[in-house]
C-alpha cells in the first residue's frame, strides 16, 4: 500500500548519518575544499558509522544486515548534505566491497571483503569513468581481450576516487566484442597498471581522484568478478541510485543555506526572503528537491523489489543532475556577490553539483 | 516503510476507469470540444447511473471508493485515468463537486445530510462554487458579493465568474451552487461565509457561459445574484463572525482539492505523453534509456524530459494525498503539488504538440486538444503564482503579511 513514511529503522539512520554529517562532516567541509584534504580522523569516525560493514556477511567480519538501495539512497543524501567530497571518500570503498558481495565468486568474497571488517577505514575503489568528452558506461573504450585464460586491459580511466591510496582497483572494462560490460579485481601494483598524478577537478576537490592507465595490463581469470557474467547494468543502476541521492544532499543543503540567509539579508529595509522573486527562487528549489527525492526513493524502492531500475534510476539520476545544478546555482544567486566568495559554502555546492550529470560510478547504495 | 504500489482495490478501479476513459470518453472527445456547450447526456447518464448504484464512486457519489483504505490517493489516481479520457467531461460528470467540498468542509452535519443525500438518488444533478468574480479572483477574500440578513433569510447580491458547472447546478438539474458572500466588509476574511443556493432560486440567474481556450464541454458559468433569498439555515456552518475559522475552514478544502487538480493535469499530460511514446514507436524512434545524453537524439532527450517531469509531478501528488489519508496537514505538499503539476503539464503538452510538428497541429489528432485543456490547471483552484507563495509562506514560515 502506498506510504511515504520510513520504517523506524531508516529514520533512526537517516537521524544517526544527519547528525553526523552536520556536526562532523560540515565543518570539515570548506576546510578540506581549499587544503584538498580530508582529516583521517574524520574519515575512521565515519568508519565506526559501519557504512562499508554493513551489508557484508558476519561471517566475513561484518554486520550482516540486509542491503536495500532505498537505506543506501538515504545514508548518501545525509553524507552528501554534510559535504560530497567527504561523503564520497568515505562510501569509495563500497565501489570494491559491495559489487564483490553482490557479484562475486565465493573465492572473491573470502579474499575481497575481509579486510573491511577491521577497525579501521581500509580504501578501496572502482574504475568506471574515462577521459572521452563523450563518455558513456554502455560504450566504453577500455576494452578486455581474452588471452589463453585470462585477460589482457588496454584504457584509460579517470576520476577513480583514492586509487593511489588503494591496495585493490575493481576495474569495469568492456568484453571485446562489446556486448557486456566486465569487471576485474587487480592490485594496484599490477603490471600495466599505472596510476597518474593526482587530478584537479573543479569540485569534489577535497577527493583525491585519479586517472589509472591500462596499458597490456595482464590478468588472470580468477580476477574476472563472478567469473563472468556479473550483472554491470544492475550495478550501475546501483550507482546512478547513490549519485543522485547524493545531489539530492547537496541541493537540499544549498536550499537550507540560501532559505536562511534570505530570512537574515536585508536590503529596502525588509529580509529579502519577503521579496517575491526570492520567495519564489525558493519555494522552486523546495519543489524540485522534494520531486528530485521521490524519484531516487521510487528507484530504489523497485531495485529492492528485484524489479528492473534501469529508466527509473536513469530518469532519476538526470533529474537530478539537472535541479542539483538549478538550486545550487540559485542558492548562489540568492547570496548574490556573497554568493561567489569562497567563504559561504555555495560556491563550492555549485561546483560539486555541476559534476552530477558526467559522474558514473562514482559512489553505490 | 516506503512504498509505491497502489492498494490493489486502487488498480481494479483505474482499470475500470481505464475503459471508460477510452471507451466513453475518447470518442466523444473531439465532438463536444468541437460543440462546446452541448452536453453528452449518453455518457453523464451513464456516469450517475454507475455513481449512484450500489457500490457506487464519489467520483459520481456514493462513498465506496471499492473499498479502498487510502481515500484520496483513490481519487487523485482515479482522478488521473478519467482525465487521461477527457478532462472536460471529467469536470462535466454529474456529481456534487466543489459545492459539495464546501458542505463537507463548514457544513454542519444536518447540512451535509440534506444537501449532499440526494446525489445518491434520482436525475443527474451537479454541485458547484461561485467564488471568483469579476474583480477578484486570486485575491479571494475581496469579495464584494454581500448576504445581508432580513428576517429569516438571507439576502445575496453580486456577480460570479468562472463558476465551474454553474449552468447545471442552477438551471439545468435539481443541484446547488454555494457561493462566497460576505456579510460585513469591515471584518475582512472573517466576514466571508459560504451560502447553498439551490437550483431555481429566484434571483439566481446564470447570464453567461465562457467560450474558452479548452475543457469546452465544462460549463464555465457566470451568475448574477440580485436579491436572491435563502433561508438562514442555508448559511454553511455558523453566522458568527469570528478571526479564526470560517473562510479559513472552506480555504482548507484546498488542501483536499489541489491534489485533485494536479491528477487532472497528470491524466492530460499521460495523455499527450502516450500519444506521443506510441507515435515515435510506430515510426521505429527508439528512446534509448540508460544511454550518455550527450549520445541522445533531441526527440529523445525531449521525450524522456516530458516523462520525468510527469513522474516528479505524480509522486508530489500522491504524497500530499497520501499525508491527508493519514492525517497530516498537507498544505505545503498540496501547494508543491499543484504548482509542479500544472507547470509541468502545460509544458509537457506543449513540447507534444511541437515534437509533433504539422500533426500536432491539426486537429485531426486530440493532442492540440490536451495543450488546450492542460493550460486551466495551471490557473484554476489557485493559480502557479498563488501556490508558489504559498509554498514560499510554509518554507519560509512567514505569514500572509510578512510574503504576499
Amino acid at each position: 500500500m502506498l506510504s511515504f513514511e520510513l520504517s523506524e529503522e531508516q529514520q533512526m539512520i537517516r537521524d544517526t548519518v544527519g547528525a553526523f554529517a552536520r556536526e562532523q562532516i560540515r565543518p570539515a567541509a570548506r576546510p578540506a575544499d581549499e587544503a584538498g584534504e580530508i582529516p583521517p580522523a574524520l574519515v575512521e569516525q565515519a568508519w565506526q558509522l559501519g557504512l562499508v560493514q554493513g551489508p557484508i556477511p558476519e561471517a566475513l567480519g561484518g554486520n550482516g544486515d540486509t542491503r536495500l538501495a532505498l537505506t543506501g539512497a538515504i545514508v548518501a543524501e545525509e553524507l552528501a548534505w554534510g559535504d560530497l567530497a567527504i561523503a564520497a571518500h568515505v562510501l569509495a570503498p563500497r565501489l570494491l566491497a559491495f559489487p564483490v558481495l553482490a557479484l562475486g565468486t565465493d573465492e572473491q568474497r573470502e579474499r575481497h571483503l575481509r579486510r573491511f571488517a577491521g577497525r579501521e577505514f581500509v580504501p578501496a575503489t572502482a574504475a568506471l569513468m574515462e577521459p572521452r568528452w563523450d563518455f558513456d558506461p554502455m560504450a566504453m573504450s577500455t576494452v578486455a581481450r581474452r588471452d589463453g585464460a585470462g585477460f589482457v586491459l588496454d584504457g584509460s580511466k579517470c576520476l577513480v576516487p583514492l586509487a593511489a591510496e588503494s591496495e585493490t582497483l575493481l576495474v569495469w572494462a568492456a568484453a571485446e566484442n562489446h556486448d557486456r560490460v566486465e569487471g576485474f579485481l587487480l592490485p594496484r601494483t599490477s603490471t600495466g597498471l599505472s596510476v597518474g598524478e593526482r587530478e584537479r577537478n573543479m569540485g569534489l576537490k577535497g577527493l583525491a581522484t585519479y586517472e589509472v592507465a591500462l596499458d597490456g595490463c595482464r590478468v588472470g581469470a580468477e580476477a574476472r568478478l563472478g567469473g563472468g557474467g556479473a550483472d554491470f547494468a544492475r550495478a550501475l543502476d546501483q550507482s546512478r541510485i547513490a549519485l543522485a541521492a547524493m545531489g539530492v544532499g547537496v541541493a537540499h543543503a544549498a536550499f537550507d543555506y540560501a532559505r536562511d540567509y534570505a530570512k537574515e539579508r536585508k536590503a529596502f529595509g525588509v529580509p529579502i526572503a519577503t521579496k517575491q522573486a526570492v520567495a519564489f527562487m525558493l519555494a522552486d528549489m523546495a519543489i524540485e528537491i522534494d520531486a528530485a527525492r521521490l524519484l531516487v526513493w521510487e528507484a530504489a524502492w523497485r531495485l529492492d523489489r528485484g524489479e528492473d531500475a534501469r529508466k527509473e534510476s536513469y530518469l532519476a539520476r538526470n533529474y537530478v543532475a539537472a535541479i542539483a545544478l538549478k538550486v545550487t546555482d540559485n542558492a548562489v544567486q540568492v547570496l548574490g556577490g556573497h554568493g561567489y566568495i569562497r567563504e559561504h559554502p555555495v560556491e563550492m555546492w555549485l561546483r560539486n553539483a555541476r559534476g552530477l550529470s558526467t559522474f558514473e560510478g562514482l559512489a553505490t547504495v | 516503510m516506503i512504498d509505491f504500489e497502489l492498494e490493489p482495490q486502487t488498480q481494479k478501479r483505474i482499470a475500470l476507469y481505464h475503459t471508460v476513459a477510452e471507451q466513453m470518453m475518447r470518442p466523444i472527445s473531439r465532438e463536444y470540444d468541437e460543440r462546446e456547450h452541448e452536453k453528452p447526456w449518453d455518457f453523464l447518464n451513464a456516469m450517475w447511473a454507475a455513481s449512484t448504484a450500489p457500490g457506487g464512486d464519489p467520483m459520481g457519489g456514493g462513498d465506496a471508493q471499492g473499498g479502498a483504505r487510502l481515500r484520496n490517493v483513490y481519487t487523485v489516481a482515479t482522478t488521473e485515468e478519467l482525465c487521461w479520457g477527457d478532462a472536460g467531461l471529467f469536470l462535466s460528470i454529474p456529481n456534487a463537486g466543489l459545492g459539495g467540498a464546501a458542505v463537507m468542509a463548514a457544513g454542519t452535519p444536518q447540512q451535509k445530510q440534506r444537501f449532499l443525500a440526494p446525489f445518491r438518488e434520482g436525475k443527474p444533478k451537479w454541485g458547484a462554487m461561485a467564488i471568483t468574480e469579476p474583480g477578484c479572483g486570486s485575491d479571494s477574500a475581496a469579495v464584494t458579493t454581500t448576504a445581508t440578513r432580513d428576517g429569516d433569510h438571507w439576502v445575496i447580491n453580486g456577480n460570479k465568474i468562472f463558476c465551474t458547472s454553474g449552468w447545471m447546478a442552477a438551471e439545468k438539474s435539481e443541484g446547488f451552487v454555494v457561493v462566497w458572500a460576505t456579510v460585513d466588509k469591515s471584518a475582512g476574511r472573517a466576514g466571508i461565509k459560504p451560502f447553498v443556493v439551490e437550483h431555481g432560486t429566484p434571483g439566481m440567474s446564470v447570464v453567461r457561459l465562457e467560450k474558452k481556450l479548452g475543457i469546452r464541454v465544462s460549463d464555465t458559468a457566470a451568475i448574477v445574484f440580485d436579491n436572491c433569498r435563502v433561508p438562514a439555515d442555508h448559511l454553511l456552518g455558523t453566522a458568527e463572525v469570528r478571526r479564526e475559522g470560517g473562510f479559513k475552514d472552506v480555504m482548507a478544502t484546498f488542501d483536499a482539492t489541489r491534489p485533485i487538480v494536479a491528477a487532472m493535469a497528470i491524466g492530460v499530460g499521460r495523455a499527450a505523453l502516450d500519444f506521443v511514446r506510441d507515435f515515435l514507436a510506430e515510426q521505429q524512434v527508439e528512446i534509448r534509456y540508460g544511454l550518455s545524453p550527450r549520445r541522445l537524439s533531441a526527440v529523445e532527450r525531449d521525450f524522456m524530459e516530458m516523462e520525468v517531469q510527469l513522474k516528479a509531478a505524480r509522486l508530489l501528488t500522491w504524497r500530499a494525498a497520501w499525508m491527508l489519508d493519514r492525517g497530516l496537514r498537507n498544505s505545503l505538499e498540496a501547494s508543491m503539488a499543484k504548482a509542479k503539476a500544472g507547470l509541468a503539464v502545460t509544458l509537457i503538452t506543449q513540447k507534444a504538440v511541437e515534437l509533433l510538428g504539422p500533426l500536432g497541429y491539426s486537429r485531426r489528432y486530440l493532442v492540440e486538444k490536451w495543450m488546450r485543456d492542460a493550460k486551466i490547471n495551471d490557473i484554476f483552484e489557485g493559480t502557479q503564482q498563488i501556490n508558489m507563495i504559498i509554498v514560499g509562506r510554509r518554507i519560509l514560515e512567514y505569514s500572509s503579511k510578512e510574503l504576499n
